[in-house]
């Protein structure tokens, strides 16, 4: 299993085809404390870059863009009744949904891990 | 951010490990370490404190030294009532244009320290005061003088239900002023402040004048009280939502009347008719007579989704009746409040209405506010 960061700072972990899709806990900090999470329907087709969630802070709402295309196959109901979930384990149980990767070759365009870091210092 | 103006606080407020924002052309602190959510919680449980410096302070009075005639004048520009002001005393008004509308809300007080009782002391919103200060020069007739305190006088304001008991303990005297009064007094041997009991939270507590020079020292022996934590502007925000109070530029602005923006209790029964003649008084009487077109109310979301600024509001049959101006999570609330306008006939609370989020049609109902019950210290 890998994990692949865009520039907005959502992450993916990939399993074969198999992707679960989060934001990054500097994000989650970013965004102070998260009050409501909008998740996409299952079965929808995403395109690399479509915005697959929105995640509502006492600040702000932000969209959370899907990092490659496919469909939806699961969504984190628990985010329902517990957003700040979000805040606790952004990496962790507070994922937003899960998908089938339809070109792997997408995923090559984000950044590892290591370079996230590197990103994430620079901002 | 090199032009940004900073109040006397900010180096506090960075060492504090605060994340600082633009706001009114001041580099102003949105949230501390805590994070906006526990500094709401906390402000309601224990005692918040504000650095509200950026707000403009300035003092009118007539030259033949009675308060009478600075009231007068005063009058000439809001609906309020001045005159009767007792010294100590302070009340909310705005300042309105010839057509009505608001140009800023503001606190008005006649000071009650011996031998300035015929002296006004406004407080008014950041973003507006280079034209309110201008507002009032235009205005004001010969005779009256305007002094502007922005450059030796900063605010800070205190607020939550511990807040009497921290600053009792810097002067046993606030305890028994009461909402919307206020006294001149030392709060150590050397340091004399302007104290009043108010706020925008909802909550009991008050806000602090005090000299440029002191005001560090101040916001130090306070913070030392283990009940008080910094709290930034979004916190500010959500605590004055949750009040259903106003806030300028989002729920009232030039093109609402204070009518319409439920501000009819701000007029006192005599400023209701033309005969008060204050500039934009002919839209105070005819938006009572008319029931005005349109209402600002609370609104409640159902469900957790929060409705921000700008989200249009629609009856059941899915016309538009108006947007939100204010909306967004309530920490004390447990859920999503928001504050709109809507058209006369959907003001009734318990009504149902459709909010407009990205697209989908949600529920909510017309609701009374407060969100959170106002906690004043009525004596």
């Amino acid at each position: 299993m890998s994990i692949y960061f865009t520039e907005d700072h959502e992450w993916i972990k990939v399993d074969g085809d198999k992707g679960t899709v989060g934001i990054s806990p500097y994000a989650a900090k970013q965004l102070g404390d998260v009050v409501y999470v909008e998740l996409p329907e299952i079965g929808r087709d995403m395109a690399k870059g479509d915005e697959a969630a929105v995640v509502e802070s006492v600040k702000a709402a932000s969209e959370v863009y899907s990092p490659v295309g496919g469909e939806v196959t699961e969504v984190n109901e628990k985010l329902e009744d517990a957003p700040e979930t979000v805040n606790a384990s952004a990496d962790g149980d507070g994922w937003f949904l899960k998908m089938t990767i339809a070109d792997s070759s997408e995923l090559e365009s984000l950044m590892d891990e290591a370079k996230y870091k590197e990103y994430c210092d620079g901002l | 951010m090199s032009d940004l103006l900073k109040t006397k606080l900010h180096a506090k407020h960075v060492a504090l490990g605060a994340k600082m924002v633009p706001f009114a052309g001041y580099d102003m602190p949105v949230h501390y370490p805590l994070g906006v959510m526990k500094e709401h919680l906390h402000t309601r449980d224990k005692a918040g404190l504000f650095d509200v410096s950026h707000m403009g302070q300035c003092f009118i009075f007539a030259d033949d030294e009675t308060f009478e005639t600075a009231a007068k004048a005063l009058e000439r520009l809001v609906p309020a009532d001045i005159q009767s002001l007792k010294p100590g005393q302070i009340r909310y008004s705005q300042f309105l244009n010839d057509e009505g509308g608001i140009l800023d809300d503001l606190m008005i007080t006649r000071l009650g320290f011996e031998g300035h009782t015929h002296k006004l002391y406004l407080v008014v919103n950041a973003g507006c005061k280079a034209d309110d200060f201008m507002h009032l020069a235009t205005y004001m007739p010969p005779g009256i003088t305007i002094d502007v305190a922005d450059d030796t006088l900063s605010l800070i304001a205190l607020q939550g239900p511990k807040a009497v008991d921290v600053l009792a303990r810097l002067n046993p005297a606030v305890k028994d002023m009461v909402f919307m009064t206020s006294l001149d007094i030392p709060l150590t041997p050397t340091m004399w402040c302007h104290v009043s009991r108010s706020g925008y939270t909802g909550e009991d507590g008050y806000e602090i004048s005090v000299k440029h020079d002191d005001v560090v020292e101040l916001t130090e022996m306070i913070l030392s009280n283990e009940e008080v934590e910094m709290i930034g502007l979004g916190a500010r925000d959500s605590l004055r939502l949750e009040a259903g109070l106003c806030l300028y530029g989002h729920d009232i602005d030039t093109s609402v009347s204070p009518i319409e923006a439920g501000l009819f209790w701000s007029i006192q029964k005599h400023r209701r008719s033309a005969e008060a003649g204050y500039k934009g008084v002919e839209r105070i009487v005819s938006d009572i007579a008319d029931k005005s077109t349109k209402r600002l109310v609370g609104i409640q979301p159902e469900g957790r989704a929060p409705a921000r600024e700008h989200t249009e509001i629609q009856d059941m049959d899915g016309n538009t009746i108006g947007e939100i101006t204010s909306g967004g999570f309530g920490p004390t609330a447990g859920g999503p409040v928001a504050m709109g306008y809507v058209a006369r006939k959907f003001t009734k609370a318990g009504t149902p209405v459709q909010l407009i989020v990205r697209g989908k049609a949600r529920a909510a109902t017309v609701a009374k506010m407060p969100f959170a019950p106002h906690n004043y210290y009525r004596g």
